[in-house]
C-alpha cells in the first residue's frame, strides 16, 4: 500500500511537471516558428492539388485555410506589418476549396485591394477573385458590390465599376442603394458623398467584424479628410480677406462663425500649422485618413518584411 | 534501465515481431519501389521531391498505424489473456509493466522506421543515381517522425490503461488528427476573446503537437532545419511522453483489475 502511495505521488508529480515543461518547450517552438501555418502556401501553391489531396474533405480544408487568411492578415495588421503577400494565395487556396464561401471574397475584397498598409496592395487579384466569387455565386449580390468597390476606390476605373453595381442591381433582394451607386458611378459624382454612402453599405451590410471595423474606421477617417478639405478652403478664404494666416484654429472657427472650434471624430481640435496647413493633433488615431497629416508622414510602427 | 522493464520492452518487441507487425515493411517496399519506377519514367526534375514526400509520408503514415493499433492492445490483451496476473504477481510493479511496455513498442517502431529509412534511400539512389550532402537532412525529417511516433505510443498507452481497444484508437487516432492542426488551433486561440479563447488556449496546449514535426514538405525542397528546433522538439517530445507516460502510470496504478 505504501509503494502504491509512493507511486501515485510521483507519477502526480512527474504528471504536472513534465507537462508544464512541455508547454513551456512548445511557446519556445512557436516563437521558432510563428508562420508555421503558411508553410503548406509555401510549398502547394496550386489550389487544384490542395483540392484533390484533400481527399474530399475540401469544405473542411477550405474553413482551416480561411482561418489561415484572417490569422495572417490580422495577426500582421495588429504587429504593425504592412505586407501581406500571402493573402492572395491564401484565399485563393479557400475558395477554390469552397467556391461558395462568399465571405472570403469580400474579405479579398476590403484587404486585398486597398494599398499597404491597409491592405495587400493588389487590386488586380481582388477583381480576379471577386469575378471567380460572381461566376461560382451570381445571385450574390455583395460580390458585385464589391467589384464595384475595389473598381472605384483601388483603380478609380467608373465605367467598370458602374457596371459592376449595374449588374449587382439585377439580382434578386440586391441592396436598392446599388442602383443609385451605378448611376452615380456613371457621373462621377461628389467623391466624398459616394465613398461615405459605400463605405456605410458595406458596414450595414457586411456580417464579418474585420471588415466592419475597418468600414467605421474608413467613415471616420472620411470625416478628417472632409473636414480638413473644408477647413483648409475657409483659411484660404481667411488669407484672402485678412493678408495674413489665422494664427490659430480658434481665430479661424470665430472668423468663420462657427458654433465652436472644430474637432476631429476623436474630439480633439484640429490645429492649423505656421504655414497655414489644417492638421489632426494626433495623426495616429487616423490610420486610413488621407488629409490632415503632418509632411512626410507614416503611420508609426509600420514594419515591412518579405511575406 | 531496470532489468523488469528491460524484460518487458524485449518481450513486447518480440511480440511484435511474432504479430508480424514488420510485414508492413513489404507494402512498404511495394508502395515505393512502385512509385520510384513510376516517378521517374513520368517526372521531370521532381523525381526526388516526390521520392521524399512519398517516402517519408509512408513512413509516418504507417508508424501511426503501428503505433496506435498495437499501442491500444498493450495492457488490454493482457488482461484479456490473463498474462497480465502472471507478470504482476511477480516482483513486477505496475508502473514497470507499463513503461516497459512503452520501451518495447517504441523499439519496435524504431526498427521498422530504419528499415523504412533504408528504403528512401535506396528509392532516392534510384532516381537520382547519387546521394547529395543535402540528403542528410532526411535523417532529421526522420528523427523527428520517431519522436511523433514516441508521443502516440505513449497516448495509445495512456488511453489503453483505462478505456477499451476501440475508443483507445478512436481517442488516439482523433489525437493524431487535431495534434496536425495544433498550430491552427493556437492561431484561432490567439483570435478569440474571454471565455472562448481561454478555452482554446487551454485545448491547444493539452493536445499534443505534432504539426512542429512535420518537417517533410520543407526537407524535399532542401531547405535547412534550425538546430534549436531539433532541440526544441527533442525536448518537447520527451517532456510530453513523459507526462503521457506519468498519467498512465496513475491510472493503471489505481485499476482495479479483479
Amino acid at each position: 500500500m505504501k509503494v502504491r502511495y509512493r507511486t501515485t505521488i510521483l507519477a502526480s508529480i512527474c504528471l504536472g511537471v513534465f507537462f508544464a515543461a512541455s508547454i513551456f518547450v512548445l511557446q519556445g517552438i512557436d516563437r521558432l516558428r510563428p508562420q508555421a501555418t503558411l508553410e503548406d502556401v509555401l510549398y502547394i501553391t496550386s489550389p487544384k492539388i490542395l483540392k484533390r489531396a484533400s481527399l474530399g474533405y475540401d469544405g473542411l480544408l477550405a474553413d482551416i485555410y480561411w482561418t489561415r487568411a484572417v490569422q495572417y492578415f490580422g495577426g500582421r495588421r495588429s504587429m504593425g506589418m504592412s505586407s501581406f503577400n500571402l493573402l492572395a494565395p491564401l484565399l485563393e487556396i479557400t475558395t477554390n476549396l469552397d467556391p461558395h464561401l462568399v465571405v472570403a471574397y469580400e474579405f479579398g475584397g476590403s484587404f486585398l485591394a486597398p494599398p499597404p498598409p491597409n491592405g495587400a496592395g493588389q487590386p488586380d487579384r481582388a477583381v480576379r477573385l471577386l469575378e471567380y466569387g460572381i461566376r461560382n455565386n451570381p445571385n450574390e449580390w455583395r460580390l458585385y458590390y464589391n467589384l464595384g468597390f475595389v473598381y472605384y476606390m483601388d483603380l478609380k476605373d467608373y465605367a467598370h465599376a458602374s457596371d459592376a453595381f449595374e449588374r449587382g442591381s439585377h439580382v434578386p433582394n440586391a441592396h436598392p442603394f446599388l442602383k443609385v451607386l451605378a448611376a452615380q458611378m456613371a457621373q462621377h459624382a461628389g467623391e466624398y458623398e459616394t465613398a461615405r454612402m459605400l463605405w456605410a453599405t458595406t458596414y450595414q451590410t457586411t456580417q464579418d467584424k474585420q471588415i466592419r471595423q475597418n468600414a467605421a474606421e474608413h467613415l471616420r477617417d472620411l470625416r478628417v479628410d472632409e473636414d480638413v478639405t473644408n477647413l483648409q478652403a475657409a483659411v484660404t478664404r481667411f488669407g484672402e480677406k485678412t493678408g495674413r494666416l489665422p494664427s490659430s484654429i480658434y481665430e479661424l472657427a470665430r472668423a468663420e462663425g462657427l458654433p465652436g472650434v472644430p474637432v476631429d471624430p476623436s474630439g480633439k481640435p484640429y490645429k492649423i500649422d505656421e504655414r497655414g496647413r489644417v492638421m489632426v493633433q494626433d495623426p495616429d488615431d487616423f490610420p486610413v485618413a488621407t488629409k490632415g497629416l503632418p509632411p512626410g508622414y507614416s503611420p508609426v510602427g509600420k514594419l515591412h518584411d518579405s511575406q | 534501465m531496470n532489468a523488469r522493464i528491460g524484460y518487458i520492452a524485449s518481450n513486447t518487441f518480440r511480440e511484435a515481431v511474432r504479430d508480424r507487425v514488420l510485414y508492413n515493411l513489404i507494402a512498404f517496399a511495394l508502395l515505393l519501389s512502385g512509385a520510384a519506377i513510376f516517378v521517374g519514367q513520368i517526372s521531370i526534375e521532381i523525381e526526388k521531391l516526390v521520392v521524399i514526400n512519398l517516402g517519408l509520408t509512408a513512413v509516418s503514415l504507417f508508424g501511426v498505424v503501428i503505433a496506435i493499433f498495437i499501442g491500444i492492445g498493450l495492457v488490454s490483451k493482457e488482461i484479456d489473456k490473463r498474462t497480465l496476473y502472471t507478470v504482476l504477481s511477480r516482483p513486477v510493479r505496475r508502473w514497470e509493466f507499463i513503461v516497459g511496455k512503452f520501451f518495447g513498442l517504441s523499439g519496435t517502431l524504431v526498427v521498422n522506421t530504419f528499415c523504412m529509412a533504408i528504403g528512401v534511400f535506396v528509392a532516392l539512389l534510384y532516381v537520382s543515381h547519387k546521394i547529395m550532402p543535402a540528403d542528410a537532412l532526411i535523417f532529421i525529417a526522420l528523427y523527428f517522425i520517431v519522436l511523433q511516433f514516441l508521443i502516440i505510443c505513449a497516448l495509445a498507452l495512456l488511453f489503453s490503461s483505462f478505456s477499451s481497444p476501440l475508443l483507445s484508437a478512436v481517442f488516439s487516432f482523433s489525437l493524431f488528427v487535431i495534434g496536425s492542426f495544433a498550430e491552427d488551433l493556437r492561431g484561432f486561440a490567439g483570435m478569440a476573446h474571454g471565455m472562448t479563447r481561454w478555452l482554446a488556449t487551454a485545448a491547444a496546449y493539452l493536445v499534443p503537437n505534432f504539426s512542429a514535426f512535420n518537417i517533410i514538405s520543407s526537407v524535399a525542397h532542401e531547405h535547412p532545419v534550425a538546430g534549436q528546433l531539433v532541440l526544441h522538439n527533442t525536448l518537447y517530445a520527451l517532456f510530453y511522453t513523459a507526462a503521457a507516460l506519468s498519467g498512465a502510470v496513475l491510472i493503471f496504478e489505481h485499476r482495479n483489475l479483479k
